[in-house]
């Protein structure tokens, strides 16, 4: 097969804004929030993570600005579910509407403008290694940050006292409340971090991806990455292989019509959509385990004095 | 989905509208379908405007809303415009056809230029530009800059202008290399820059060494420049983002049609009509050809000599299908009418 390798390394690129916004989104449904906000601060990180760097010249800032930016708009989120209690739904997807606009606006006289790309990493003789050299030992670090970041996330909330909580409070607010634990507080921590996440993919888009800032450049990845938390049942290590799945179909869509096997180019890009659902529909067939590990709080409000 | 922005310009045109009540100017406005900074198709139409302003000075005053959704978020905002008294308004994208034609029937007396559409009446005259020329000519340059034979399209959708692009392109190609093979890929979208990286980066990968698309994003020139590839600019000069990689650009230039459509408002000579130009008007311009060996140039400034005199029609025969059977006889041309519905590939076009 010719271009295999670029083909994978295409695949990592498609996967990696979609696995950092979507693990950062698990941890926040896992409290019990549920942020529909992530398409618009993935494209605030986009913008804030492209300026930066244009003009510091910097790419680690740009990285920082764009978790701010994410963590900032988040925050907002938070300000109005958590302190004044709004519909969670309702709030994210204003979110949603006000970061477009908003990153738009910011971003208008950066359009067009070329921007700085991350490096990917080199190690001699490693990076060398035939086909799989530059797989494995040739991405940015941000590629890196993404696996280490489902890892890290599998950790903490199944094996650290701060998981505990963090599900606990999903699951139930009120018995979490009861314990002493500060349900808001968790909560906006969560969310914050959720947003760091997004803000990230939305940088990874900008800085790493396609080096540039262009209106609405993250065209509905949000909405893939949201989704893919809920087909992946809130289980990290089921978001790696579904982010994964999506950017292989995603890819292999293209790579199909580049040989020219005739199949219609539109069936070609709903596949990812169609068998990502299916086939994390399949593994979590565990109707059972389905339940265990939804939160039970899931989008619902919660005032402590009440 | 109604952005903030557009929530603004809905606002500033309003307030622009009123204040001018007046003063004694012919009011333009314009309607653009993406935002005024997407380097590509809105930003050319708002050139455009700009070119109507330096034109007529004092006797117009230009306005326009942008990132205005195909549908009814036209009509009100094309309706608006009427209210305000705009005397000629332009609506610069396909969708927005039905929505200027209602809106005209309401106002008889206040002249709409629709672009690339196909329905017109007494005060809607519609207009659009030959692409496909300027397609011909890349094509050629593809063929004779490629090494490895093989070039990758990325297109939008299957609609009959990409569809007249790609045919275009492989007819030019084929005049310099009978052999040359063309890999289509759909992304499905106008504008998602990720996806169209992915694809151009997937036929990169594949030996493609030159890459063109149909697309709204400069996302696939970059991708050729960073890995040596060659592309094309689409809609608007792109070299600013590829300057090693861009050979040339195909410009849609509206500002010629725009100042000559508003004078005619002026000088009350306006009349309905339908006009598709290309190459010889200036509504199709190329940028300079760089980045390509001295013959490719001369023979790209030869073709786009031939094509602006006449003498070369793009869809000359003879021209066959992918099923190998003769479309267009030896010596005759595809009229307008066929080239408007095209729905079918040239031979050797694998798709």
């Amino acid at each position: 097969m010719i271009g295999i390798e670029a083909v994978i390394l295409t695949i990592i690129t498609a996967s990696t804004p979609l696995l950092l916004a979507a693990i950062g989104e698990l941890v926040v449904e896992r409290s019990g929030v549920l942020n529909l906000g992530v398409e618009g601060m993935m494209v605030m990180g986009a913008v804030c993570g492209f300026i930066a760097t244009y003009y510091s010249g910097s790419l680690i800032l740009g990285v920082v600005a764009a978790i701010l930016a994410g963590v900032l708009m988040s925050l907002l989120f938070g300000l109005l579910t958590q302190t004044f209690v709004t519909n969670q739904m309702a709030t994210g997807l204003a979110l949603t509407i006000l970061c477009l606009g908003l990153s738009g606006l910011v971003g208008e006289p950066f359009t067009g403008l070329p921007g700085a790309k991350l490096p990917a990493l080199y190690i001699p003789y490693l990076t060398d290694i035939p086909y799989i050299g530059k797989i494995i030992f040739g991405q940015d670090a941000l590629v890196y940050l993404s696996l280490i970041l489902v890892f890290f996330v599998q950790y903490v909330l199944f094996r650290t006292r701060v998981g505990l909580i963090i599900r606990a409070v999903g699951d139930s607010h009120v018995s979490a409340h009861a314990l002493g634990y500060n349900v808001v507080r968790v909560r906006y921590l969560c969310i914050m971090f959720g947003g760091a996440c997004a803000g990230l993919a939305g940088g990874y888009l900008s800085l790493a991806y396609t080096p540039q800032w262009i209106e609405n450049m993250t065209s509905g990845r949000g909405w893939i990455a949201l989704a893919l938390v809920v087909f992946a049942t809130w289980m990290p290590r089921r978001i790696l292989f579904g982010a994964y799945l999506f950017g292989t179909v995603w890819i292999m869509g293209l790579y199909v019509q580049g040989i020219g096997l005739g199949i219609p180019s539109q069936l070609l890009s709903a596949l990812p959509y169609i068998v990502t659902i299916i086939a994390l529909v399949i593994i979590s067939r565990n109707k059972q385990l389905t339940k265990l590990n939804t939160p039970a709080c899931l989008g619902q409000q919660f005032v402590p004095d009440r | 989905m109604v952005s903030l922005k557009k929530i603004a310009a809905i606002f500033a045109v309003s307030m622009l509208s009123t204040t001018a009540m007046a003063a004694d100017k012919l009011k333009v406005g314009f309607v653009y379908v993406g935002p005024v900074g997407d380097h590509g198709w809105s930003y050319q139409h708002d050139q455009g405007r700009q070119a109507v302003e330096a034109a007529h000075g004092d006797l117009v005053e230009t306005f326009f809303v942008e990132k205005v959704a195909e549908g009814p978020d036209a009509e009100r905002v094309i309706e608006r415009m009427a209210r305000k008294g705009a005397g000629v308004i332009f609506t610069t994208s396909f969708g927005y056809m039905d929505s200027t034609l209602k809106v005209a029937k309401k106002f008889p007396k206040i002249k709409f230029e629709h672009a690339t559409g196909y329905k017109q009446s007494d005060n809607v005259a519609s207009y659009s530009a030959r692409f496909y020329e300027g397609r011909y000519i890349i094509g050629q340059i593809a063929a004779k800059e490629s090494k490895s034979g093989v070039a990758g399209y990325i297109g939008s959708f299957p609609i009959p202008e990409v569809v007249r692009g790609i045919n275009a392109f492989m007819l030019g190609a084929q005049s310099v290399n009978p052999d040359f093979k063309l890999k289509v890929v759909w992304v499905n979208s106008w504008f998602d820059p990720g996806k169209e990286a992915d694809a151009a980066k997937v036929l990169i990968g594949q030996g493609v060494d030159v890459i063109t698309q149909h697309t709204d994003s400069t996302a696939p020139l970059q991708i050729a420049e960073q890995n040596g590839a060659k592309g094309f600019g689409q809609a608007s000069d792109m070299a600013s983002f590829a300057p090693k990689a861009q050979m040339t650009a195909i410009v849609d230039d509206w500002a010629p049609y725009y100042v000559a459509r508003v004078k005619a408002v002026l000088d009350g000579t306006w009349k309905s009509g339908n006009t598709w130009d290309g190459i010889k008007p200036g509504m199709v311009s190329m940028t300079d050809y760089v980045n390509m060996a001295d013959d490719t140039k001369v023979m790209a400034k030869a073709t786009e000599a031939a094509i602006s005199s006449g003498a070369k029609h793009v869809f000359s025969g003879p021209i066959y299908n992918q099923a190998g059977e003769l479309m267009v006889k030896e010596g005759a041309t595809l009229d307008d009418g066929a080239l408007a519905g095209m729905d079918w590939y040239v031979k050797g076009v694998e798709q």
